[in-house]
């Protein structure tokens, strides 16, 4: 009887599940995607699109990989958008008015960014703020600091070529004067590392068990409030990457900026399949998820849609994405 | 002795898997207070809500002033003159006292709510039951007792003919609960029915003037309050239903060793100066009421919620147990009785519900060995007969009795000495019950301590070696199973406290 109904259950799974879930559709919605802008326009289908699209790529995947965790434990980051350039803008601050070598700007940068996510964590954790507000002001925060340190002016990372430009080719080099855009590689190491922590150690299991069912998982004696933490430090030292991979790409940093940068961020990993409730999620969809926006952003042009109808696109592959989450568990709740 | 206002007739009512109402009487008369009692889960709380039309009765009749009625939803029964006060108060904690009382049906002026008016009638009303609220204070900054007093009036507001108090004291300090009786009294003289749940035999005395008795789902009689004895009442509360095999002798040796001692503990307003020990091998039954206080000692215990005060002594040595975490070092496991809650990560595998509370044995260096994990999760569901397909099904699609020997292997990775089962078989069928039971026993044979908290006295009886009744956050009784009976065991749970 009861191997009964539990069988049912089993194949309630649909195929989708079977071949990966929401990440899978989300995969073939990028592929999709690719070649629909790629039919449409010839001007798409050139290398130096490409290379456009993984450059933009970077600082979302980065901030994506790292927001994912929160996210998974129910809560949300909103600080890494303008955290992100803050940290940017401080690491930059100390090159080009300090002298600091380039090294030490971006460890700094990175640490930053491992602050702010603690600052969060304890607000959330410990202090029991709801995440959204808490990182609403550590979003003001990094915002109002970024822009104070620096004096209100743009700052730019040394250039490719120049001493101290050499953390430019991290995310892409020259070779016969072609582009090569080798910071694809590290996000896709990242992915593997990130996918590898989610499901292969303590964080990532505790993680998701928090964000199922917080009250279970602390009644098992799990330092809940520690690995609620962590959570949030993991994603402040993503949003410190990608203020690295931001500042490389782009050649000014201007402060005041970044707002809204952590939506792209989190609408790629929901869109990816990572459950705004919390307890469900993956690395690899949130890449996907992530792509799905990238190529909305810059594909859309091709077809003579300005930005303000790529606002409107995502804006409805969001709504899609979280509306199959909510079918997925009233399904499962059934 | 007023007029009949109230009859429910053979009201029967099923739901899937329990005959909750089995035929049940009921009378109440103008001008008298109605004590309705019974154990928990005796059908009392389903025949309110029967008769306010939040359930659908299968069969029976309901007359009410003279006429055949039913009613859909709680608003006709209101409408009608039949009205609740229940025990949880629904009262919303930022608006106005005023605000509360004629919430969906205010007064209005032209499309404004007209709150001036809402005001003076609500003076009216408290005017009427001579009491002091103020209208248009805020009722989250209203005492329990005062916001109780609120949902009185707004009963009476509605023009009750019949209020129904379910367990309307379990929340009042003495002078609230007297205030409560005089505006009772009020209410009774003039005229109207009153229907009083509680399990506290001296208000019953005090308030009522009959004691009606239901006992699992069915209704065992009327007596007259001033014509009988608590014993009376616990008597046809407790009947003579023969249970299936009680342990007649504690099975634990006399010479093993106290693992638990628990020293005066304090935790909150339902875990009072409770004191016991528990042995190895040993299965402490903890018995009692609604809101007696043994889930909270559990849970002050298991470092869930804070300890104000008391000392815990493990094997012998003092302990500090602040949080789960201590409590769990300290070998302590708990199974909750709110499984989905509490218990178990749904939407997470059989494996890792498994290892959640010892995951540290199953890593390699920072990775988590998943082959260790379902070998250890393959183990468990094997010993406890786990029905699964595989240990990666997701444990929401198991049934309860499977989900609860789960949260047992949870436990025993552990290796703890110490397990706490919070009602261990609420909402599992029959067979899986025996399973459960089982397994605890062997359980005790092999040496662990168990504190079983159960309502159901059959399984109080069957699975105990001793047995502590608590009542209102106080221990107030200790029994050896040899000479407990249900009637000593109720007579305890039900104890004045003066």
């Amino acid at each position: 009887m009861a191997n009964k109904t539990t069988n049912t259950a089993g194949t309630n799974k649909s195929a989708i599940d079977k071949l990966g879930g929401q990440k899978f559709i989300v995969l073939l919605v990028v592929i999709a995607l690719f070649i629909f802008f790629c039919a449409m326009s010839p001007n798409f289908r050139k290398y130096t699109t490409i290379v456009n699209i993984l450059d933009f790529s970077y600082y979302i995947s980065l901030m994506a990989i790292g927001v994912a965790f929160p996210l998974m434990t129910g809560g949300v980051d909103l600080s890494i958008g303008t955290g992100l350039v803050c940290y940017s803008l401080v690491g930059g601050y100390l090159i080009t008015h300090q002298g600091w070598p380039t090294a030490a700007a971006i460890l700094v940068s990175i640490l930053m960014g491992v602050l702010i996510g603690v600052l969060n964590g304890c607000l959330v954790a410990i202090m029991d703020l709801p995440a959204f507000l808490a990182t609403l002001c550590t979003c003001m925060i990094t915002r109002g600091l970024g822009s104070i340190i620096v004096g209100g002016f743009g700052i730019s990372w040394p250039a490719a070529g120049t001493p101290g430009g050499w953390f430019r080719k991290i995310f892409k080099i020259q070779m016969n004067g072609t582009n090569i855009p080798i910071g694809f590689l590290w996000i896709i190491l990242l992915v593997i590392v990130m996918t590898f922590v989610l499901n292969h150690t303590k964080v990532g299991r505790y993680t998701l068990a928090i964000g199922s069912n917080k009250e279970a998982t602390k009644l098992s004696g799990v330092n809940v409030k520690f690995y609620h933490i962590f959570a949030y430090v993991i994603c402040g030292f993503f949003a410190g990457l990608a203020s690295i991979s931001y500042a490389a790409i782009f050649a000014t940093v201007q402060p005041g900026s970044g707002a809204g940068f952590e939506l792209e961020a989190i609408g790629g990993a929901i869109i990816g399949g990572v459950s705004m409730t919390g307890g469900v999620g993956s690395i690899t969809g949130t890449l996907a998820g992530v792509f799905v926006i990238c190529l909305l952003k810059t594909g859309l042009p091709f077809i003579g849609l300005t930005a303000n109808w790529q606002q409107i696109a995502i804006g409805f592959v969001l709504i899609a994405a979280v509306l199959v989450d909510i079918l997925k568990r009233k399904s499962e709740g059934n | 002795m007023g007029e009949v206002i109230l009859t429910m007739k053979d009201i029967d009512k099923s739901f899937p898997g329990v005959h909750a109402l089995d035929h049940v009487d009921l009378e109440v008369r103008k001008g008298e207070v109605l004590a309705l009692m019974g154990e928990n889960g005796a059908g009392k709380s389903t025949l309110m809500k029967v008769l306010t039309g939040i359930y659908t009765k299968d069969s029976g009749t309901i007359t009410y002033e003279g006429k055949e009625v039913e009613f859909h939803n709680t608003r006709e029964a209101q409408d009608a003159g039949i009205v609740i006060v229940h025990q949880e108060l629904n009262m919303l904690g930022h608006l106005t006292v005023a605000q509360n009382i004629f919430i969906g049906r205010e007064f209005k002026k032209g499309i404004r709510i007209d709150d001036r008016k809402m005001n003076e009638e609500a003076k009216k009303l408290f005017d009427r039951m001579n009491i002091g609220i103020d209208p248009t204070e805020t009722m989250s900054r209203l005492t329990v007792g005062k916001q109780q007093m609120c949902e009185i009036a707004k009963a009476i507001s509605h023009d009750a003919k019949i209020i129904i108090f379910d367990e309307p004291s379990a929340a009042l300090t003495e002078t609230e609960i007297e205030e409560l009786f005089k505006i009772i009294r009020d209410l009774k003289a003039k005229g109207l029915g009153i229907v009083y749940i509680s399990h506290r035999m001296d208000e019953i005395k005090v308030i009522t003037d009959r004691v009606t008795v239901m006992r699992d789902g069915t209704y065992v009689g009327t007596l007259i309050t001033k014509d009988s004895t608590k014993d009376d009442i616990i008597n046809m509360m407790v009947g003579r239903v023969i249970y299936e095999d009680p342990k007649t002798q504690n099975m634990v040796p006399k010479d093993a060793p106290v693992v638990l001692k628990v020293d005066h503990l304090n935790a909150g307003k339902l875990v009072q100066d409770v004191s016991f020990e528990l042995h190895k091998g040993e299965i402490l039954g903890f018995s009692g009421l609604m809101g007696a206080g043994r889930t909270e000692t559990a849970r002050a215990l298991f470092g869930a919620d804070p300890i104000d005060s008391g000392d815990i002594y493990i094997k012998g040595k003092k302990v500090t147990i602040k949080s789960p975490q201590d409590a769990v070092r300290c070998g302590i496991g708990y199974l909750s009785e709110d499984r989905k809650r509490y218990g178990i990560v749904v939407q997470k595998t059989v494996a890792e519900n498994t290892t959640m509370a010892s995951l540290e044995n199953y890593m390699s260096g920072i990775f988590i060995d998943k082959k260790k994990e379902k070998e250890v999760a393959d183990k468990y569901v094997e010993s406890l007969a786990t029905k699964t397909p595989s240990v990666d099904q997701l444990v929401v699609n198991l049934s309860g009795g499977n989900q609860q020997k789960v949260v047992i292997a949870k436990w025993l990775t552990r290796d703890c000495d110490i397990l706490i089962f919070d009602e261990p078989t609420r909402g599992i069928d029959v067979g899986a019950k025996n399973e459960i039971y089982k397994l605890m026993n062997t359980l005790a044979e092999q040496g662990k301590a168990i504190i079983m908290i159960s309502s159901e006295m059959t399984e109080i009886l069957r699975m105990s070696d001793r047995i502590v009744v608590m009542c209102e956050g106080k221990k107030t009784g200790e029994l050896d199973i040899s000479e407990a009976t249900q009637e000593n065991i109720m007579n305890m749970a039900t104890r004045e406290i003066g």
